[in-house]
């Protein structure tokens, strides 16, 4: 999918005025951390299993090479195949391949962010063969033309009313006069339909939660069992899977699963965790009669060994968005590509470059809840502070701010200069500020005085009470 | 293909180790890592639980996802128990049952209205029943395997999933349900020993992706019943 992420400024503003976006927030801010909230204290070892989860997956990418390679045997050993892919491009013409092969008309898809990441739907339509998201979510969105705005819940953006109305638009041959007021009569007609389709598709593709290197197999977790219909009933089962979702063992894949859905949605496990490995077996009642897994890369080999690497311990459960004060203002789609949030702030410049994507992880307030509640403990601020470094050195921001900054940086290396032209700033001001406590609009501070008020210094410095031995407010 | 295979590994050598593979030690570590699979931290919460204990915390997770369980003493009283929940769901005296020794076993022909089919189900059947391998007390999770005598389609299409559970099938944590998979199979880096599929189970299908509102029945099964046999001989 094309990124939006340069018009990041835009597409905020955007999002704080449109009435329907910010009603579904509101449920989101209110739903997600308060369900994580509680099955976490639950369980009181949940902080010694983040440790653990993080230690895995270290250990994982330290070891990258080996453990694909092995991986890749036990797949093969299964009667699976696996596809190695560099780009997008390449990982779209193997799944296009596969399709053509078998004579694929239809294909259903579980959930997969990969799929959207190499924009799957796309090419496939284009080459004729008609893609069918089953996720409900994926499925409302699909209908609609939109993008997923979040990992997990990608129609959290939408209202049901907007659901509905989709309904009414697209499924044509039901009767218009049927109620679908309620969710539930939504869930309904959505599974009536998806159910034709589950049952006459050619190909199924999913995505993957895990990749275990001990026995090649491939984890999918969802609630909605729409990923096990995908790939149970269709003549071939493919995942799609980038390199980082390789764990050693089943045991290891049991220790992350406990981290996996508490911080996602609250459940201690979600409804479906499913392990395939390779094709249907002689004698087997059911199962897909092939097993592919295209492996992609595009970019993510070149963060190991870089500050960046911590990034691809991510298993993508969510928390950190849910609890983000910026994505639960402005939404998913407001950051312009497939990864919205935190992690998209850090992820969509690793896999974009930081050129286009510059606003992204400048959209934090820098309040640390996004690492505080990462199963995997990954240092989302820090990364994104990198980011911020690195686009200063190749000179992205705009010349103001950098001329701003650069002056502030003078004076900073001067701390006496500094602290006499604070505490001349600090009077002035509070003596023009007197009056109102604050400023309507300053000179320079546009930015700041444009949607609020600045208040008024109180004539002295911190730095200033401090050495005159003023301890408490006063 | 295989181009693009070599240039991600070399890629990921370079960016991890200057170009070079993992070294012999490393590699006798990694081995014997895959060779033990050693379990990481096992919550308190199912750890080291007598039967009793065990069964308790079972019965108390899976009531937390809305599946019903109904105890019965041995196999004789499977039949009567499906039979009655059929008929308090208002639902046919119909159903698919896996092809699986232990429902075999079941003396079903008690209960000559309750008409089955063996095998993997179609899709108009309503009622699917089940034997897992194992059921895991910490989350009320169900662990079914594909195979001959498990069809793993009859856990998804139709909407009531039954499931007859001995009460000695019940394990703590995943790892324990792992290690009776691989005592039963021989080791799991074995193709042959690995079940193509295997379904780990936790109440009936739902979702909540419209408004965060949780509905049951998304795709599979819209309710679940588990009827757990106390019989100490059944393995």
């Amino acid at each position: 999918m094309q990124s939006t992420a340069q018009s990041f400024k835009s597409n905020a503003h955007d999002a704080l005025g449109d009435e329907l976006l910010q009603k579904a927030l509101e449920k989101l801010r209110a739903g997600f951390p308060e369900k994580r909230r509680e099955a976490v204290s639950r369980l009181p070892e949940f902080e010694d299993l983040r440790d653990q989860g993080r230690d895995i997956k270290n250990h994982v990418l330290a070891n990258l090479d080996w453990y694909l390679e092995r991986y890749e045997d036990n797949v093969t050993a299964a009667g699976g195949h696996v596809h190695w892919a560099r780009s997008p491009a390449e990982a779209r013409d193997i799944v296009l391949s596969i399709c053509r092969r078998l004579g694929a008309r239809t294909v259903t898809k579980g959930k997969s962010m990969i799929a959207e990441e190499i924009a799957l739907n796309d090419h496939l339509e284009a080459n004729g063969i008609v893609p069918v998201e089953t996720d409900l979510g994926e499925y409302i969105i699909q209908l609609r033309h939109e993008a997923p705005s979040h990992i997990i819940a990608p129609a959290i953006h939408l209202v049901k009313e907007q659901v509905e109305h989709t309904f009414r638009e697209v499924h044509t041959n039901l009767d218009p006069k049927r109620l679908l007021e309620e969710p539930r009569a939504l869930v309904a007609e959505a599974r009536q339909i998806l159910r034709e389709k589950f049952l006459a598709a050619d190909v199924g593709i999913t995505g993957a939660n895990f990749l275990i290197a001990e026995t090649g197999t491939s984890v999918i977790v969802t609630n909605e069992g729409n990923g096990d219909l995908t790939q149970l009933l269709p003549k071939a089962h493919v995942v799609l899977a980038s390199l980082e979702k390789i764990v050693p063992t089943l045991e290891d894949a049991a220790a992350i699963i406990r981290l996996l859905a508490r911080s996602a949605t609250g459940q201690d496990m979600s409804v479906y965790t499913t392990f395939s490995t390779g094709p249907r077996r002689t004698g087997d009642v059911d199962g897909p009669g092939e097993y592919h897994v295209v492996l992609l890369d595009n970019g993510r080999s070149a963060l190991l060994g870089t500050v960046f690497q911590d990034m691809l311990r991510c298993i993508r459960c969510g928390a950190c968005m849910n609890h983000c004060p910026v994505y639960g203002a402005v939404g998913g789609h407001a950051y312009g590509w497939v990864y919205p949030g935190p992690m998209g702030a850090v992820l969509t410049p690793s896999l974009l470059g930081i050129e286009g994507t510059r606003h992204l992880p400048n959209a934090s307030t820098f309040c640390g809840k996004c690492e505080s509640v990462c199963p995997m403990k990954i240092p989302l601020p820090k990364m994104m502070r990198h980011y911020r470094e690195r686009e200063w050195e190749k000179k992205l921001s705009p010349r103001a701010a950098r001329l701003g900054l650069g002056a502030w940086a003078f004076f900073a290396r001067r701390p006496r200069l500094y602290h006499a032209l604070a505490g001349v700033a600090a009077r002035v001001l509070g003596a023009l500020g007197r009056r109102r406590g604050s400023f309507y609009n300053l000179p320079l501070a546009g930015g700041w005085t444009a949607t609020r008020d600045m208040p008024a210094p109180q004539g002295r410095t911190f730095q200033e009470m401090w050495r005159s031995g003023v301890r408490r407010g006063a | 293909m295989i181009a693009a295979r070599d240039q991600i590994l070399h890629d990921i050598r370079n960016s991890l180790r200057s170009g070079s593979r993992v070294p012999p030690e490393t590699e006798a570590q990694l081995e014997a890592r895959l060779k033990n699979h050693p379990a990481g931290l096992i919550p308190r919460r199912s750890a080291g639980l007598d039967r009793a204990s065990l069964l308790a915390l079972f019965e108390a997770q899976v009531q937390m996802v809305t599946t019903t369980v109904a105890r019965v003493k041995s196999l004789a009283d499977v039949p009567a128990a499906i039979a009655e929940y059929l008929t308090s769901q208002n639902l046919p005296a119909e159903a698919a049952v896996a092809p699986d020794k232990l429902l075999d076993a079941v003396p079903w022909s008690q209960r000559p209205l309750l008409k089955l089919k063996r095998g993997k189900p179609a899709p108009t059947d309503q009622v699917g029943i089940a034997a897992p391998f194992a059921a895991i007390a910490e989350t009320g999770t169900m662990m079914l395997l594909s195979g001959p005598d498990g069809a793993s389609t009859l856990n998804f299409l139709p909407d009531t999933h039954v499931v007859v559970l001995p009460a000695r099938r019940v394990v703590g944590p995943m790892e324990d349900a792992w290690r009776r998979l691989r005592e039963a199979r021989g080791p799991l880096s074995d193709a042959a020993n690995m079940p193509r599929t295997v379904n780990f189970i936790t109440g009936p299908s739902r979702t909540a992706d419209i408004e965060q509102k949780i509905e049951m029945g998304a795709h599979g099964p819209r309710r679940q019943h588990i009827v757990l046999v106390e019989d100490d001989s059944l393995a």
